[in-house]
């Protein structure tokens, strides 16, 4: 730990958790009702990249289809889903310099989750499938306009500001929430099943939109890498090194948010993720953010993508994904709390 | 051309508050300033006028003969860097990460810190005796470790002005005196200039080429050392009686004060 965290350790670590990605898509693309195994599940997807159908022979011909349109679908968005959390959760917790942040800390999550039960309730189907998702990000992008502006009173946009700027219209939004379940009746089920967090039959068009929505959100981060890292030192010192920190400041956190956004509309509330692997892996890397959200990134894929498995193929009955994490994460999270009150280590 | 600083009528308000009234002054290259005054009488808004933290609300603040506004913030960062009063840092890096952010407007967005970038930031932590450490984590240090990793990554900035903001207050006297000494000599050899907000009015006296006495937000006197370092600018300032008399152990004028 003490040698310093040079490139080699990074890239070792790097290459192992891309390695651990790729492989644990394969598997969990093989798990499930229909066991299929690792290279046949290679051959399935192979044959659908090239076209050439002779690689499917002596297959069972509904496997194509379980692979292809069911598994991979779920499994991808969960893998996406996941690596954009931990690194919306990355950049909260380099700006507001506190590394308790996570990806809902400006009240993201309670916008999704009003806009999202709005949706459900008053049953809005005119566009189609992708009503309550775009509900869900309307409420969190119009939650962040809110939170923005009443933290912006100042012109610096503190930390404290921003992060009591949250709560307070996370708190609003959840009494609208939990008015709206109190109206639900009989709609109640789905709106806390939608809030809990699932993958379940997610399709292609999803996985597009959330893997371009991330790609662009990871490539911002990266980006401003090494000016988050020099704002770790204060806005005093990095405005003084040629960093232009309230201008950063905003154009990360509106990053991070419109991350944290769209994966919450596809997915619903999954918690832990943005807050636990950001944490894990400053041990592991250090704080040095570029090296910091690649690995958060491929990590909150693989730590997602295995509780979605857990939850689709292992456990007897499917437990929606945002308890599972939770219920992984919350012990964890008392562990490294605990950690840091003795004050030891490199988190 | 004019080098170095000119403020000509500069004034910042908090709000209501002025913390910086109608201030004129030059800084030239070569010279060690200390700048001196009371608790919230705006020396710290006055340092952060000349990096460019603050604008000012009237009058103006030049380098080198320019406005301020005409400066990209990274080619101000190339020719002034700040010691903070401030240094916290909340995540663990290293001493030797530290200081090489000062290295950071030289470095290109995507680029790697070059030979010269690490050669610099070891000759900076050469100089304040923090070398033996480089590879600790700051936040594990004392906080007069801590001062100097911050005043070795603003030397590591290789900037020809080095404004610092009570860079001192943590430290025991040994390392104060260092720090003085390395700003001495940067000023001496190299012709840098050093603005330094100061407390202890000894350690002014023996190290300042000159003095600028500020009193809510206006300047009450400056100039060479020798001629504003007077009891009654003391008296007028900080409203304490004082006496400032040469003293020969020290080479440099030495105040006392009435307690």
């Amino acid at each position: 730990m003490r040698a310093h965290q040079g490139s080699e350790r990074f890239v070792v670590i790097a290459i192992l958790l891309l390695v651990t990605a790729i492989g644990a898509v394969v598997i969990a693309t093989g798990m499930g009702y229909i066991e299929i195994s690792a290279l046949e599940v290679l051959r399935i997807i192979a044959a659908r990249l090239s076209g050439s159908e002779s690689l499917l022979n002596g297959l069972d011909p509904v496997w194509p289809m379980v692979v292809m349109d069911v598994r991979l679908p779920r499994i991808l968005t969960a893998v996406i889903v996941g690596g954009g959390l931990a690194v919306s959760g990355t950049i909260f917790q380099g700006i507001l310099l506190n590394p308790l942040a996570d990806p809902y800390t400006l009240g993201i999550s309670a916008g999704a989750a009003f806009g999202a039960a709005l949706a459900l309730l008053a049953d809005i189907a005119f566009l189609g499938s992708y009503s309550v998702p775009i509900f869900a990000f309307a409420g969190a992008v119009g939650t962040l306009i809110v939170v923005l502006h009443l933290s912006s009173f100042d012109g610096q946009m503190s930390a404290n500001t921003l992060i009591l700027s949250g709560v307070i219209v996370g708190a609003i939004l959840a009494a609208g929430l939990s008015f709206i379940k109190y109206m639900a009746d009989e709609q109640v089920a789905v709106i806390i099943f939608w809030l809990m967090g699932s993958f379940a039959s997610k399709t292609w068009p999803e996985v597009w939109l959330v893997f371009w929505c991330v790609l662009a959100g990871v490539g911002v981060a990266i980006y401003y890498g090494r000016d988050l890292n020099i704002m770790s030192l204060g806005q005093r010192s990095s405005d003084s090194l040629g960093v232009d920190t309230a201008r950063v400041r905003k154009i990360l956190l509106v990053t991070a948010s419109l991350l944290a956004a769209a994966c919450v509309s596809v997915s619903g509330i999954i918690g832990f993720i943005g807050l636990i692997v950001p944490h894990l892996m400053r041990f592991l890397v250090g704080p040095d953010n570029r090296k910091l959200l690649l690995v958060s990134m491929l990590a909150g894929a693989v730590l997602l993508l295995a509780a979605d498995t857990l939850s689709r193929a292992v456990l007897p009955a499917e437990v929606p994904v945002g308890v599972l994490t939770a219920l992984i994460g919350g012990p964890f999270f008392c562990y490294i709390f605990r950690k840091r009150q003795m004050g030891v280590g490199r988190g | 051309m004019a080098e170095g600083f000119v403020l000509d009528r500069t004034s910042f308000a908090y709000g209501v508050k002025q913390a910086v009234s109608n201030v004129s002054l030059q800084l030239s290259p070569g010279k060690l300033y200390g700048l001196v005054g009371p608790n919230g009488c705006g020396k710290s808004t006055l340092l952060d006028l000349l990096i460019a933290n603050r604008e000012p609300q009237t009058g103006t603040v030049r380098y080198q003969g320019r406005s301020l506004n005409g400066f990209s913030r990274r080619d101000l960062a190339r020719e002034v860097a700040l010691v903070p009063q401030d240094f916290g840092i909340s995540f663990a890096f290293t001493v030797l990460e530290v200081v090489l952010m000062g290295r950071h407007p030289y470095i290109p967005r995507f680029g790697a810190p070059t030979a010269e970038d690490y050669q610099r930031a070891t000759m900076a932590m050469d100089e304040l005796g923090i070398g033996g450490f480089k590879d600790r984590y700051v936040p594990e240090l004392s906080g007069g470790e801590k001062q100097r990793v911050v005043v070795a990554r603003a030397l590591a900035q290789d900037t020809r002005v080095l404004l610092l903001d009570e860079a001192t207050s943590n430290l025991d006297i040994q390392h104060t005196l260092e720090i003085f000494q390395v700003c001495r000599k940067r000023v001496a050899e190299e012709g840098r200039t050093v603005v330094a907000v100061v407390h202890n009015l000894d350690l002014a006296a023996a190290y300042c080429d000159e003095l600028v006495f500020m009193k809510d937000g206006a300047i009450h006197c400056a100039g060479p050392k020798d001629e504003v370092l007077t009891a009654e600018n003391i008296r007028a300032v900080f409203g304490v009686e004082a006496r400032v008399e040469f003293d020969d152990f020290c080479g440099a004028s030495q105040v006392s004060f009435k307690y």
